[in-house]
């Protein structure tokens, strides 16, 4: 195809912006149209995308690739396939339902959809970009817009948990450029470009080594993995619904990404070395993050440790190094990016309403809101990984690729991590008691249900949940093959 | 007919989408919808056991692709047999009963309720469905855990009240926790066997592809989410505090879908268990434990539904007993006959609960002559439970009991035996209890249940005469001929004579000494029993032997005390160490910033002497 699809889809946003940029601050309404717009017209592209994208083939389809700076042989290189696909698709719809759950701000209207637009154009970026140095710029792009939502819109301690988020970030991405620039300055010839990275240069494995861990402070900072956790829980807290979403559903997601991408095919004999470590960090996330998730009384900390449970499963998948594995970690992205990117929203509405988010306030808010608590409960099952629904999917697939791991040992560690499983469960179901079973307390008679805006963006959520949980071909099958021939170049 | 046999899970799943989507107004049309669907399916089941009698083949299997993701193809099927078609016929006959009767039972739940309640009823039937019908594990699995959801949603039917709440949370997680166990046989099995197909596994099975070990590991692995869903010991804490329900609910539970389906799968994965060396004997051994473990329980307590509750614990105590000892046969056989008769009985209660108001027995009493129709089925439903010829449960409980006996595992026959004799006494304390002697509460509006809720007893009454005749020597034994499983390392049992007279004289003894006993105490009132009340053992069986409390004390507490330490650890430890690094670095540049004073003569003075130090070091080297 020759039509630029995928620039066309990154760069729309930022086009949208700079049109929201040129329109008097009062123009609310016309801000927030033209925000939706902007980020409607990628998910149709996005659309036409998964309808041309052709599943049986495994390598880069859609790509465009051009000479940028010459002198250092940097390459404006886009391309995807089966490993990004899921997420760059799931990166588009998030966005545009954030933009539409969000339609109700009032602080600083212009600025914040502005910068929602931005970050939509490095997401995006990211999980197309196909050279080191382009990628990297897509990363840095997301920081910003994500570092201004939380510290202007966010909550009381907003500040705090900005520079939080951001200090650790650029750490994390710091250390990885100076893996890139080592990468480029050590390949032959000097090349930032992935594929050619991946498929050409093998480095000695002591090199490997050290670049693999360097690249990993800088996506363990963004999946988070314990213990570089810390930040996600206060940057959920304080930040707008939206944002919430767009971290939860999409930016974990590109500490994964960038391991699948960059870490496993460019060092496949580092990555084999560190199976082992990459697994347990796994494991400890899954029970760690289950346990303390248990333990929180503010739903939005709750669902954020829940997160870091979830990624754990990610982890242990792919330290196993298996095509099953690695296709579990993939498809955990993209179900635990709907699943809690709706949990999300479904906390924004009922904070909206009810100004608070401490569990042990609430009690029998089914009375009051009872389609509010069917999708609630739709979204907490999918989340405790009910059969039927997304979740499952995920984290069946992921535990079903580490137990079948050739590494000794993957065995045990699966068994432990059923454990998360069910700790889950617990924690979800004993919130659910909490919030919405049991009598109405006065307090809150006076809450509304759900609202035909908000219904609208979390409604395709749930759908797309239900629909993978009953018809998981739609989603295996995009990725199958591209994970087939990543295993059989990592693992020969 | 039997290629069309996805119709019936299909049937209840569509009546669920249309009555949460459409129905929440209209209870006729979400009532009727739900128990026309249901008869519908009932009466396809029948055709299909027909068609499996009558014809050829006794085994047909259907199947889709679902997923394929590396090495593993997962696969959406249907395995059609003589085990999967009884067990439809008797899924949808109590399902449909249960519907029925519902109607009455509910009668004063607002439209909203109503029609809420039918929809999770269809979504669980449905589940139930496709457990039945499944040909592969991940699909079994996947029914299995809807299943537990919707037993979740039922058992919390009533949402507001706290209690409820936390039955149906502890159900939830209670059989959650032993599908852990069940996720892991499976996860064994895909590395192990490389499928999920269950003929294809039995087929492995019998080549010897797989090591006997693995087996066995597997087989338990598997036995711990049945032991959970049948709620078998150590994992029964749940079911007594499900009957938080409404009563519909805790038959069509006990009887016919939750906890049948934890022994319905080790029947269906029998090849495994049986190649397994010892995995037989743990399902036999836990099996003969929880059902005088359940049946002591139910000696003492005063909720009728609480008393129910425990005989179904015993009873699937029996039936994986049977499954131990090698009686396949019988233990489906139990499975059918016990359906019937506790579904009846949980009717029965549900009708004498509708009317009094009311749980405990001692608030009733004398009920015979206000409720004759309830009183009545009741008594056949005592009757078929305790084992009395020629009600049902005779002849299964006959069954189960020669299994152990023949199968030379004495102490499994002597704990059926017991338990046979508790069952009797319990059951008949009920009946002296609640419907004998005179009535304690004279109230003038009692009375017998509306015939929507009388005909579904009846009927379910008249199977629990006449069900156990299915196996009898004057059908020729059909059921065993049907039901049977063939090709493995246990001997078959049931067929043999040897001792069928002593074993038939012992338990119809047992049986007989309880009623009498039971008849004694609460009947005549010719002992009295109140001195028990203050010893020991009473207090042990009344306080359900303090299992509750003493998970509360060694499980949970503990956990809760371990998360508050890991989210103490959390903010302490990681985010002190983070913490601590951020205002190191900026107390650091605090220290420096006192130098950057803005005073010219300062920076020149500092200048002038660095200058001079640098000058006498340079001077001295």
């Amino acid at each position: 195809m020759d039509f630029p699809i995928l620039s066309w889809m990154i760069f729309i946003p930022l086009i949208g912006g700079m049109f929201i940029l040129c329109t008097p601050k009062e123009m609310e309404k016309t801000v927030k149209g033209l925000a939706l717009v902007f980020s409607f017209i990628p998910l149709v592209l996005a659309g036409m995308v998964y309808v041309n994208f052709n599943p049986k083939i495994a390598d880069l389809q859609f790509v465009e690739k051009m000479l940028w700076i010459p002198a250092f042989n940097i390459h404006y290189h886009v391309g995807l396939d089966g490993l990004s696909i899921s997420i760059f698709l799931l990166t588009a719809l998030l966005t545009f339902l954030s933009i539409l759950i969000s339609c109700n701000i009032t602080k600083r209207v212009k600025e914040y959809f502005i910068l929602f637009l931005v970050l939509e154009t490095g997401m995006l970026g990211v999980f197309v970009a196909m050279d080191l140095f382009l990628f990297y710029i897509f990363w840095e792009v997301v920081l910003l817009p994500m570092y201004f939502l939380i510290g202007v819109w966010g909550g009381a301690r907003r500040r705090y948990a900005a520079i939080k988020f951001v200090l650790y970030t650029v750490i994390g991405s710091l250390v990885m450029l100076i893996g890139i620039l080592c990468v480029y300055f050590t390949s032959t010839p000097h090349t930032m470009d992935i594929i050619e990275l991946s498929k050409t240069c093998s480095f000695a494995r002591e090199f490997q080594n050290i670049m693999f861990f360097l690249f990993f402070i800088g996506f363990a900072v963004k999946v988070p993995i314990w213990p570089f956790h810390t930040w996600l829980p206060d940057a959920h807290v304080e930040a707008p619904t939206a944002a919430s979403v767009i971290l939860a559903g999409i930016l974990l997601k590109m500490g994964i990404y960038g391991f699948l991408r960059v870490s496993f095919p460019i060092f496949p004999d580092a990555a084999i070395y560190f199976a082992y470590p990459f697994a347990v960090l796994g494991v400890i996330n899954i029970i760690y993050g289950a346990c303390t998730a248990m333990a929180q009384n503010d739903l939005k900390k709750m669902i954020a440790y829940s997160s870091i449970s979830h990624m754990g499963f990610c982890l242990i998948a792919m330290g196993a190094l298996t095509v099953t594995g690695i296709n579990g970690a993939v498809i955990q992205m993209f179900t635990h990016g709907a699943v809690t990117g709706s949990l999300f929203m479904l906390v924004g509405v009922i904070y909206d309403r009810a100004h608070t988010r401490n569990i042990d306030e609430f009690s029998g808010l089914w009375h009051r809101m009872p389609i509010y608590t069917g999708l609630m409960t739709v979204a907490v099952l999918a989340s405790l990984g009910l059969p039927g629904l997304a979740g499952f999917i995920g984290e069946f697939i992921c535990l079903m690729g580490s137990f079948v791991s050739t590494f000794s040992g993957f065995k045990l560690l699966a068994i432990l991590s059923t454990s998360g499983v069910v700790i889950t469960a617990v924690y979800l179901l004993w919130m659910m008691e909490r919030v919405f079973w049991r009598e109405l307390s006065p307090k809150w008679e006076h809450l509304i249900d759900i609202d035909k805006r908000e219904l609208l963006a979390i409604i395709p959520l749930l759908i797309i949940i239900i629909l993978i949980g009953i018809c998981p071909k739609l989603l295996v099958d995009l990725m199958n093959v591209s994970t087939t021939q990543m295993i059989h170049e990592i693992m020969p | 007919m039997i290629s069309n046999a996805w119709l019936i899970p299909a049937i209840p799943f569509i009546v669920f989408m249309i009555i949460t989507f459409f129905g929440k107004r209209f209870r006729n049309f979400s009532s009727c919808l739900s128990i026309g669907g249901m008869l519908v399916s009932f009466l396809m089941s029948c055709m299909i056991l027909k068609e499996l009698v009558t014809g050829s083949q006794r085994c047909y299997e259907f199947s889709l692709p679902w997923f394929a993701s590396g090495e593993f193809q997962m696969e959406m099927g249907m395995l059609i047999d003589p085990l999967s078609s009884i067990m439809l016929v008797v899924v949808t006959l109590v399902s449909s009963m249960v519907q029925i009767y519902s109607r009455g039972y509910l009668s004063t739940e607002k439209s909203i309720d109503f029609s809420r309640y039918y929809s999770f009823i269809s979504l669980f039937t449905f589940s139930m469905l496709g457990l039945v019908l499944a040909n592969n594990f991940v699909t079994i699995f996947c029914c299995w855990e809807l299943v537990g959801l919707c037993s979740y949603l039922l058992i919390g039917f009533w949402h507001h009240k706290p209690s409820a709440a936390a039955a149906a949370k502890k159900a939830f997680i209670i059989t959650r926790l032993a599908d852990a166990g069940f996720l892991i046989g499976i996860l064994c099995i895909g590395l192990y066997a490389g499928t999920f197909n269950f003929l294809s596994i039995e087929g492995l099975i019998h080549e010897g592809q797989i090591s006997p070990q693995i087996l066995t590991t597997m087989a338990i692995l598997i036995f711990l989410g049945a032991m959970g869903k049948s709620a078998q010991f150590p994992f029964h804490t749940w079911l007594p505090d499900a009957m938080e329900g409404p009563t519909p609910v805790s038959a069509l539970i006990h009887a016919a879908t939750m906890v049948a389906a934890g022994v319905y799968l080790v029947a269906r994965t029998y090849t495994m268990f049986d190649a397994g060396p010892n995995a037989l004997l743990v399902v036999g051994y836990i099996g003969g434990f929880t059902a005088i473990f359940a049946a002591s329980m139910g000696l003492c307590q005063n909720d009728i539904k609480r008393v129910l509750a425990y005989s179904t614990l015993s009873q699937l105590g029996y039936m994986m007993l049977a499954l131990g000892v090698g009686g396949f046969t019988a233990c489906m056989f139990h499975l059918t006959t016990h359906a019937f008769f506790k579904a009846l009985l949980f009717l029965a209660a549900g009708s004498v609960i509708h009317a009094m108001h009311s749980n405990d027995i001692w608030d009733a009493g004398g009920l015979r002559k206000k409720m004759p129709i309830t009183a009545i089925v009741f008594i056949i439903g005592s009757l078929a439970i305790a084992g009395v010829p020629p009600f049902a449960g005779f002849w299964s409980k006959e069954e189960v009991l020669m299994a152990a006996y023949s199968s030379g595992h004495m102490p499994l026959f002597i704990l059926g035996e017991i338990g046979a004799f508790m069952t009797a006494f319990y059951m008949f304390r009920l009946c002296f209890v609640v419907f004998g002697g005179e009535m304690r509460k004279h109230d003038a509006h009692l009375h017998e249940s509306p015939w929507v809720m009388t005909v579904p007893m009846c009927v379910l009454a008249f199977l629990a005469i006449t069900a156990g005749f299915i196996d009898s020597p004057w059908m020729n034994h059909w059921f065993r001929s049907f039901v049977c499983f063939d090709g493995g390392h246990v001997a078959h049992h049931g067929g043999g004579h040897e001792g069928h007279h002593l074993v038939m004289a012992i338990s119809l003894t047992t049986a007989g000494l309880g009623i009498f006993l039971a008849w004694l105490v609460y009947g005549i009132k010719a002992i009295n029993l109140d001195f028990v009340k203050k010893t020991f053992v009473y207090k042990l069986l009344y306080g359900k032997y303090f299992f509750d409390e003493i998970y509360d004390t060694i499980i949970v507490k503990p956990f809760v005390e371990l998360t508050k330490g890991s989210v103490k650890f959390d903010q302490l430890v990681i985010d002190g160490m983070v913490n601590g690094v951020a205002n190191v670095t900026a107390g650091c540049g605090m220290l420096v910033r006192r130098i950057q004073t803005g005073l010219v003569q300062s920076y020149v003075l500092t200048m002038v002497v660095g200058l001079i130090i640098l000058l006498v070091i340079w001077m001295w080297v």
